[in-house]
């Protein structure tokens, strides 16, 4: 319906996203994160396991530009690989937090009022676990690796994002709209999947994002602490626990990682702060309502 | 007989708001519903459509064609809605979902129903949006609700109402949130729409003057009751109930000051 009138033009909330500047930093961020992921797939410097025992600590120079690390291993292309993994986890932890808060929140608050009050209390239980402790105990269990990273941040953040987005579908289920839907003979399946949760998107897109940035944060701390990816796992939290030992000796081989997990972790956030003030309801209305006044004006 | 509604209660917990409601539509036929705000006529409509809230009780009896509502499977009742019973709402500002157009909501109660073909959705809704005098049809169609003015999206809200050609539609204080002149409008509207389509009308307001333009069968409804039924021309002249009196009143006044 109407689609041939609306397809050429960005929908409105990404052309807000591309005016923002911190929209536009995010995407950039962002993107070349996965750029960088998927090179690494295809080229990097140097083989970023090869250690060189002759060049250990080497500074920045213009053979290694970032300087190499404990082993004599190129700095910049272990940080190259370990892009993928950060890009897999966040994605994958951002898909499962997508399936559990999305599960979360349609049988907290559409089902029978036992259901609900069930899952309540089940939300408030897990809300209660920190990612780190779910991740340790995950890997008590099944050993550490990057599944473990991506399924603590998953149902952590899953469940968080369940708590947020059941009172919204509840104020949604609630609308007038719902019921005029209802009346106009439109099963639950459908008021489900083409009314309540389009309406309750924008906010899960938001806290998505944000759960990307988290779960690159969780994954480089679950690596330090030895519950992440394992050895041969190239990653960056793995990086930092591997050279903060020799900090004294070669500083900036500490450096590197953290501030590629910081730039990581800021770009998924201005990326969520610019998506929230983009598809936020109550500046939604106001921005399309001034778009079509200048429409009528001109 | 379209509509036989009878005994009909509903309550909250302990609390009773609708009480042995009885009353007939005929083919056609025309009826009123007044009352003042929380006299029960609203949730006596949505009785009718089986969307009372989960934690209503219900008992009675409602008969649409000879065919008993009340219990009916919840799917069997969605067939009904908006094919069978349509309903406008008072609210035309909430009763549209923001975030879809208004050619998509259109046109949703007859592809619910497979009345139409999904390629036909589009030139439909331009039909539909220009049956109920929508200006410029090809362009509201792809508006967002939010878009255009309370009056637009009412008659938007009335042609969703009809799209599906009704045996019955209730309209619940349909032009109650509107400004008088485009009340006019509305109130114009529905009569020739329910003339063309032959449809019955229940008609809930708590205007005695809107409903006199619509409706001259009566039914009078306060704390969950019907006090009172007739013509409007009948209460008007000697209203039996004091709350008739009140609502006679108050209708008379507005006309003085809204309609010299």
């Amino acid at each position: 319906m109407a689609d041939s009138a609306r397809r050429p033009r960005l929908p409105a909330w990404l052309r807000r996203l591309l005016s923002s500047p911190t929209g536009l930093y995010g995407i950039a961020i962002v993107v070349i994160l996965l750029a960088v992921g998927l090179l690494s797939l295809l080229w990097t410097p140097y083989d970023p396991a090869a250690a060189d025992p002759y060049h250990r600590f080497q500074p920045p120079s213009a053979e290694h530009w970032l300087g190499t690390d404990t082993s004599g291993r190129d700095i910049l292309s272990r940080l190259i690989v370990g892009a993928r993994t950060t890009v897999i986890v966040a994605f994958l932890s951002a898909v499962v937090a997508a399936v559990v808060g999305t599960l979360f929140a349609v049988l907290g608050s559409l089902t029978h009022r036992l259901v609900r009050e069930g899952i309540t209390v089940i939300i408030d239980v897990l809300i209660a676990f920190p990612t780190v402790l779910m991740a340790m105990m995950l890997a008590a269990v099944f050993g550490g690796s990057t599944a473990v990273v991506i399924a603590a941040v998953g149902i952590t953040y899953g469940v968080i994002m369940g708590r947020v987005a059941r009172s919204e579908l509840r104020r949604v289920a609630g609308s007038d709209y719902i019921l005029a839907a209802r009346a106009s003979g439109v099963g639950p399946g459908r008021i489900l999947l083409r009314h309540l949760l389009p309406n309750v998107a924008p906010i899960f897109i938001v806290q998505l994002s944000l759960a990307a940035g988290l779960a690159t944060l969780a994954e480089a701390a679950l690596s330090y602490l030895g519950y992440g990816a394992p050895p041969g796992v190239p990653s960056w939290g793995r990086m930092l626990s591997e050279t903060q030992q020799y900090i004294a000796v070669q500083p900036l081989s500490v450096l590197w990682p953290g501030l590629v997990i910081l730039f990581t972790v800021l770009g998924f956030n201005l990326l969520g702060d610019a998506l929230r003030d983009a598809t936020d309801p109550r500046l939604k209305g106001a921005a399309r309502v001034r778009g079509t006044k200048r429409k009528v004006a001109a | 007989m379209t509509l036989q509604v009878e005994d009909l209660s509903i309550g909250f917990g302990d609390r009773t708001v609708v009480d042995g409601v009885s009353f007939e539509v005929a083919d056609g036929q025309r009826v009123g519903i007044i009352g003042e705000s929380g006299s029960g006529k609203s949730l006596t409509a949505l009785a009718v459509l089986g969307l009372l809230p989960e934690d209503a009780r219900l008992s009675g009896s409602i008969r649409f064609n000879d065919r008993e509502l009340i219990g009916l499977a919840d799917w069997r009742m969605a067939n009904v809605r908006g094919r069978q019973i349509g309903i406008v709402f008072q609210e035309p500002r909430t009763a549209l979902n923001p975030i879809r157009t208004i050619g998509r909501q259109l046109v949703e109660p007859l592809l619910i129903h497979r009345l139409i073909e999904r390629r036909q959705a589009k030139a439909t809704a331009i039909e539909l949006a220009a049956a109920v005098r929508l200006p410029d049809p090809e362009r509201i169609v792809r508006l967002y609700p939010h878009q255009v003015s309370g009056g637009q999206r009412q008659r938007v809200g009335i042609a969703i109402a009809l799209a599906c050609g009704p045996g019955l539609l209730i309209a619940d204080e349909p032009t109650t949130a509107l400004d008088v002149t485009i009340q006019a409008e509305i109130i114009a509207l529905f009569d020739r729409l329910i003339r063309e389509r032959g449809s019955s009308l229940v008609f809930i307001t708590h205007d005695l003057a809107v409903l006199s333009q619509v409706s001259s069968d009566v039914i009078v409804m306060a704390s969950g009751r019907i006090v009172e039924r007739g013509t409007v021309r009948g209460l008007l002249d000697a209203p039996q109930h004091p709350v008739t009196a009140g609502l006679v009143q108050a209708s008379v006044a507005t006309s003085w000051e809204g309609r010299p």
